[in-house]
């Protein structure tokens, strides 16, 4: 029910319209007007970046439309029953309700196996978006002020999501999935001093017990979905409200957004990427098997398959356990374990918190206390951009050590060599990832620089009277010039110097000299933008060789694409 | 809607972090050139392209319908169960039933999109942002409200009623404590022991036979469990079953393996633990407790595939490789009198992942 | 499985009674059978005096340099085997080994690989039968162990707690193959004949465990072969296996198949449109 309007005039009603009705009587009752009046309007910037998040999204509302079809069948217990279903390579096994249910889904409910199989890839989606949007606002440094509370909204929002996605694989209670507990068993018993009592209280005594899948499903259809629910919620009022950030160019400033119009056009465009999106996964559910539960099994602790590894989203997890060294300590009678602790415990405390406060981390380091709504290209922030890269790097390693045996199977590869390689890798990779990624960044500074100082190359080759052979540059457009010049200048953060009235020297804290250092590795080696008399200089340069040769009856061949002259009609490369 | 190229407009921090440099910024090179003009599209100007992309639009539309109505035939006409239908190798229903429901979809979107791009005004607009804090004035007016608000329900004044409400509020947590405790037993000495018992005849698992020395050869593995898996109690009830057979049995799960006698280098504590290069070992890892039976007959390797934790079997179980600390618990094993396997006695140590009373 | 045996009597009353039953039956039949009967020590093919000759004179052309001119083995000046003694390994090792493409082994390598057999079937008779000559054992199995033409689904079922038990830890859940230490690895045993994993049960090659017929029933190897052939048959239910390797490859797929494509979809959404030159009039 499209309003339609020009776009400059709100749409009035000339004589009393349906719409107009129905929209009097909800705003008699909920003044929603007021509300709402400037939101339906709303400006969206467009890029393809921004709509990652809306990936992930849209994801989540495919895992909730198919997450109700499977609980309309699925039977949360783990009380045996003797599957008399139609596949037949399991027809007379003794087996958990959980799992038979599974089956009962897969093989007899029409679609059962395609919302199960939408329902799985949706998830994988679900939480790779996260992760590819969490990247682009990280690289483009869209966390910075105002947006701080909104990235750790989303860094909690990725967290939750990992732990609904591996409680959800735990459920149909296959052998796979068992073995998937089994792991999270043996973590729970790492921790020191609580570890025995957190299993027994998890799994409602011995492992596996008879509760772990009941209550993973209250966990999986409730208590998760609800905290993503109500934290998805708050993540888009806040982007709402704060509105979205946009790229610098022309007419794009720190206070104004430019872009299209919520109603109607974002309305489609959102709206037809979620279908996009659903449609996408349910052909994904139509041609690739996933999860085909029947063949794992039900789940038996005396049994395992090679291959036993869980979703993508927990394989960094798994290659950190792989690939740690086999470290105990017995202290006074008690263990700790090292290799189940570290990897499996401490890392992923580590990780998670340093994500949730990079945004605080880097504006201490920085002292950048402006809210910005501009975004930072990613060259012009080498050192966050490398931070990432090098985090890249090392999520990739992990990832690959945590299917150490599939790549041996698959490439031949010895696989106690890959693990061997793997522990020194994940030490050293990183950092030269950070250097080369950092002086890549610089660099490309460095030729933003030139191109706006120097003009663009042209490709054309001159030839001057004494035969030296150079090629022409001409100047960039003035929207692109503006465009590169379009972002801060980077300050060095200085630590007080002198002395005040009474002749005590500024006093140092320790935390300010490490900040100082910081913040010099941080800026000292960017590009900064030319100043205002740099560029004219340049321009003037320009300018005075364009005049030598205007000055002569035929302009040397290829001048004439500089962007003064009218060249239609002509290309630049002659064949 | 003109633009305006003035940024006057106050943003809270920055005035203050100029302020805070020493010299002022110097300026920017280029002045804004301002928002590029609007350039039409062809379904703006041209009626033709115009409804070329309504006439696109639609038929994407219409074929979404089809889409739609043929999934609910397939729905109908293909058959799932023990009658599967099959196309390609593949099971029909879920091929049609997916690709027919995810082309609805996908052409919806595509058509709406379309729409968006091509037919819908794509002039760009402006909207102004404004600072995310509140003004100074509604600051001070909610600090102001919130001061009242405290003193007048005088807790300040009144550390009595302030520490006690505090203490009484910090206490409610206890209950939401301790209300879970009930959430399983507590451990006790249940993961130190297994069902293994000095005499229990060690059985092959699924089938549930006996083993005899002498039908196990050199380089033969066996994945074993104990006989009282198999066994029933008086009343022609298995003595374990449901959640009880699977809770001993993630501990009480073994492998048999037969290696030539003169590979073994048994500790001396473990001289008469086997049998003719018969052993016995857990099958649950001590890394994070997967049931491992990748055994290397050559080279007595023993490898969990889950990850990667190596045992050399003729050397005591000892980590060879891998994230695991300990060696793999053998079971002391001989012959019952009719010649048969048994376990002469319960593990030694506790079996399957470590713990922190382990010791 | 287990609820055949250890649940039998809980079960009496159900109407799987008598199939269990029933199936109790066979099994013990077929254990006793297994136990009663003379172990194969040798069999008719090491009789066939004019095959062993024949036999013979291919393993000195073809094996000997690596087994040995008597099959004794050969063993390195390091100490390790160059080529391991082949007696007593028995006519069913040979035919695996030989039926397979894997001896004669193209270089020396951590593990023989399964390629187009070099030997005809008369020649893998032959070296069968001197290998079989020199000592006692396992002889190639006789087509109606490893039949499983008539085998019904309950034995299918069984296959499968015996496959999972036993095999699924090296070979995957759905026989796809699977990673071991140093390179080596546990094949895939799709399109492998049911005779050839028969042979590969009983003889254990290579780093493969044996599973003697004494432990491992010959009904209980051929209900394994059963599962697994039946996995081959059955429809391929959700789509694209992926290789069946598990999780991994579907990460794999949904990043480069879904997010790849999701992205693709966002970068269309946001592309600028053509623009029209000619009533260009902002």
């Amino acid at each position: 029910m499209a309003i339609r309007t020009n776009g400059k005039t709100a749409a009035q009603a000339e004589k009393p319209s349906k719409v107009g009705g129905v929209v009097t009587w909800f705003d008699d009752r909920l003044g929603l007007a007021t509300a709402t009046k400037k939101q339906i309007r709303k400006v969206f910037p467009d890029h393809w970046s921004f709509m990652l998040g809306e990936i992930a999204l849209w994801s989540f509302v495919v895992l909730l439309l198919t997450g109700v079809f499977l609980t309309l069948w699925f039977k949360p217990s783990m009380g045996e029953v003797t599957y008399m279903g139609s596949y037949d390579q399991l027809r007379g096994l003794e087996m958990s309700e959980a799992y038979a249910s599974t089956l009962h889904i897969s093989f007899d409910i029409r679609g059962g196996l395609l919302m199960r199989q939408i329902h799985h890839w949706a998830a994988m989606l679900f939480i790779a978006a996260m992760f590819v949007h969490m990247m682009r606002v990280f690289f483009t440094g869209a966390f910075r002020k105002p947006r701080e509370l909104n990235w750790v909204i989303g860094g909690l929002l990725l967290m939750l999501g990992i732990l609904e996605g591996f409680a959800g694989y735990s459920l149909p209670d296959d052998l796979l999935s068992g073995t998937g507990l089994r792991i999270a068993d043996g973590l729970m018993k790492s921790i020191p001093v609580l570890g025995t009592y957190v299993s027994f209280f998890a799994f409602g005594g011995e492992f596996p017990g008879d509760y772990i899948i009941p209550r993973l499903f209250t966990v999986h259809v409730l208590l998760i979905p609800g905290l993503l629910l109500a934290l998805i919620g708050a993540h888009m009022l806040l982007l709402v409200y704060h509105k979205h950030t946009q790229w610098a160019g022309p007419g794009r400033t720190e206070e104004n957004v430019v872009g299209f119009p919520m109603m109607p056009v974002y309305a489609a465009k959102a709206g037809g990427f979620f279908f996009i999106v659903f449609g996408g996964t349910a052909l994904m559910g139509a041609l690739m098997e996933i999860n085909p539960v029947w063949k794992y099994g039900p789940y038996n602790p005396a049994e395992v398959t090679a291959g036993s590894q869980p979703d993508w989203y927990m394989g960094v997890a798994e290659g950190l356990l792989r690939i740690m060294p086999g470290w105990e300590s017995h202290i006074f009678g008690f263990t700790i374990s090292w290799n189940i602790l570290i990897p499996g415990v401490v890392a992923p405390g580590v990780i998670f918190t340093a994500v949730l406060l990079y945004p605080f981390i880097e504006s201490w380091i920085t002292g950048d206390k402006r809210e910005h709504h501009l975004l930072q290209r990613p060259r012009n922030a080498p050192n966050r951009t490398a931070f990432l890269v090098a985090m890249m790097t090392l999520y990739g390693l992990l990832w690959a050590a945590g299917g150490n045996d599939i790549l041996a199977v698959i490439f031949n590869l010895n696989l106690n060599y890959i693990t061997y390689f793997m522990r020194g890798a994940i030490f050293v990779l990183p950092v030269v990832a950070f250097i080369v990624a950092r002086r890549w960044a610089i660099s490309l500074q460095r030729a933003d620089e030139a191109r706006l100082l120097h003009g663009y190359e042209t490709g054309v080759i001159m030839r001057s009277p004494e035969g030296e052979y150079t090629e022409r540059h001409l100047p960039i457009s003035r929207t692109e010039a503006y465009t590169l010049t379009a972002r801060d200048r980077d300050e060095v953060f200085a630590l007080p110097s002198g002395e005040d009235a009474n002749g005590v020297p500024a006093p140092h804290r320790r935390s300010d000299k490490l900040r100082s250092k910081l913040s010099k590795f941080w800026f000292a080696d960017n590009i900064q933008k030319p100043t205002r008399e740099e560029y004219d200089e340049a321009q003037h340069h320009a300018e005075h060789e364009l005049a030598i040769h205007a000055g002569e009856a035929h302009s040397a061949d290829g001048h004439q694409f500089d962007g003064r002259h009218d060249v239609q009609g002509e290309e630049l490369r002659k064949h | 809607m003109s633009h305006e190229n003035d940024s006057s407009m106050p943003v809270p921090g920055n005035d203050e972090a100029a302020a805070h440099r020493g010299t002022p910024a110097p300026a920017d090179p280029i002045a804004d050139p301002g928002l590029a003009p609007h350039e039409p599209r062809p379904t703006d100007v041209d009626k033709h392209a115009e409804r070329r992309a309504e006439r696109q639009v639609a038929t994407l539309f219409m074929l979404s319908a089809l889409c739609t109505v043929l999934f609910v035939v397939s729905y109908f006409a293909f058959d799932i169960g023990e009658s599967t239908d099959t196309f390609l190798g593949f099971s029909t229903s879920n091929l049609t039933l997916g690709l027919s429901l995810g082309f609805a979809l996908l052409l919806l979107g595509i058509g709406a999109i379309q729409l968006a791009r091509k037919l819908m005004s794509d002039v760009e607009i402006i909207e102004m942002r404004h600072p995310v804090a509140s003004s100074e004035q509604d600051r001070r007016d909610a600090l102001a409200a919130l001061t009242q608000g405290a003193d007048d329900s005088g807790i300040g004044r009144r550390p009595l009623i302030r520490n006690s409400l505090i203490g009484a509020v910090a206490l409610l947590g206890l209950p939401a404590v301790v209300a879970l405790r009930d959430l399983g037993p507590l451990p006790g000495d249940s993961l130190e022991r297994t069902v293994w018992k000095k005499g229990m005849r060690i059985v092959n698992d699924v089938s549930g036979e006996p083993l005899k020395p002498d039908e196990i050869e050199i380089g033969q593995l066996i994945n074993a469990e104990p006989a009282v898996f198999f066994a029933t109690n008086k009343e022609g009830d298995p003595v374990y079953e449901g959640v009880e057979l699977q809770q001993e049995k993630a501990k009480a799960a073994v492998i048999v393996v037969r290696m030539q006698p003169k590979d073994i280098t048994p500790l001396p504590s473990r001289d008469n633990w086997g049998v003719e290069g018969i052993l016995c070992y857990s099958k649950i890892c001590t890394h994070v407790g997967c049931p491992i039976s990748l055994w290397e007959q050559q080279s007595h390797h023993l490898l969990c595939p889950c990850h990667q934790s190596t045992f050399d079997l003729a050397d005591n179980g000892k980590v060879i490789f891998g994230p695991a600390a300990r060696s793999l618990p053998q079971l002391p094993i001989g012959l019952d009198d009719q010649g048969y396997l048994v376990a002469m006695s319960d593990f030694t140590e506790p079996v399957g992942p470590s713990f922190w009373e382990r010791g | 499985m287990r609820f055949l045996s250890a649940r039998l009597s809980a079960k009496r009353r159900s109407p799987l009674a008598g199939v269990a039953v029933l199936l109790m039956g066979l099994l013990f039949t077929g254990g006793a059978y297994a136990v009663l009967s003379p172990a194969s020590a040798t069999d008719d093919l090491a009789s066939d005096q004019a095959l062993v000759t024949k036999g013979r004179e291919l393993f000195l052309v073809g094996c000997a340099s690596c087994h040995g001119r008597n099959a004794e083995g050969v063993v390195t000046k390091a100490g390790t085997q160059y080529g391991p003694s082949l007696v007593g390994v028995g006519a069913a090792a040979v035919d695996f080994q030989v039926g397979t493409g894997r001896m004669p082994m193209a270089r020396p390598g951590v593990q023989a690989q399964k390629k187009a057999p070099v030997y005809t079937d008369e020649e893998t008779r032959a070296l069968a039968a001197y290998v079989a000559s020199l000592g006692p054992g396992p002889a190639i199995p006789e087509e109606s162990k490893y039949n499983i033409s008539d085998v019904d689904n309950e034995a299918v079922v069984r296959g499968g707690e015996f496959f999972r038990t036993n095999c699924t830890a090296c070979h995957n859940f759905a026989g796809s193959g699977g990673a071991l230490p140093g390179g080596k690895y546990a094949p895939p045993l799709k399109g492998v004949t049911p005779k050839h994993m028969y042979e590969a049960m009983l003889t254990g090659p290579q780093q493969m465990p044996v599973f003697s017929d004494d432990v491992l029933k010959p009904d209980e190897k051929r209900d394994i072969i059963a599962y697994l052939k039946s996995l081959e048959s059955a429809p391929s239910y959700g789509g694209f296996g992926m290789g069946a390797f598990g999780p991994v490859s579907e990460g794999l797929f949904a990043w480069v198949v879904g997010i790849g494509g999701m992205v693709a979809f966002a970068v269309w959404i946001a592309a600028h449109t053509t623009r029209s030159k000619k009533g260009s009039k902002a």
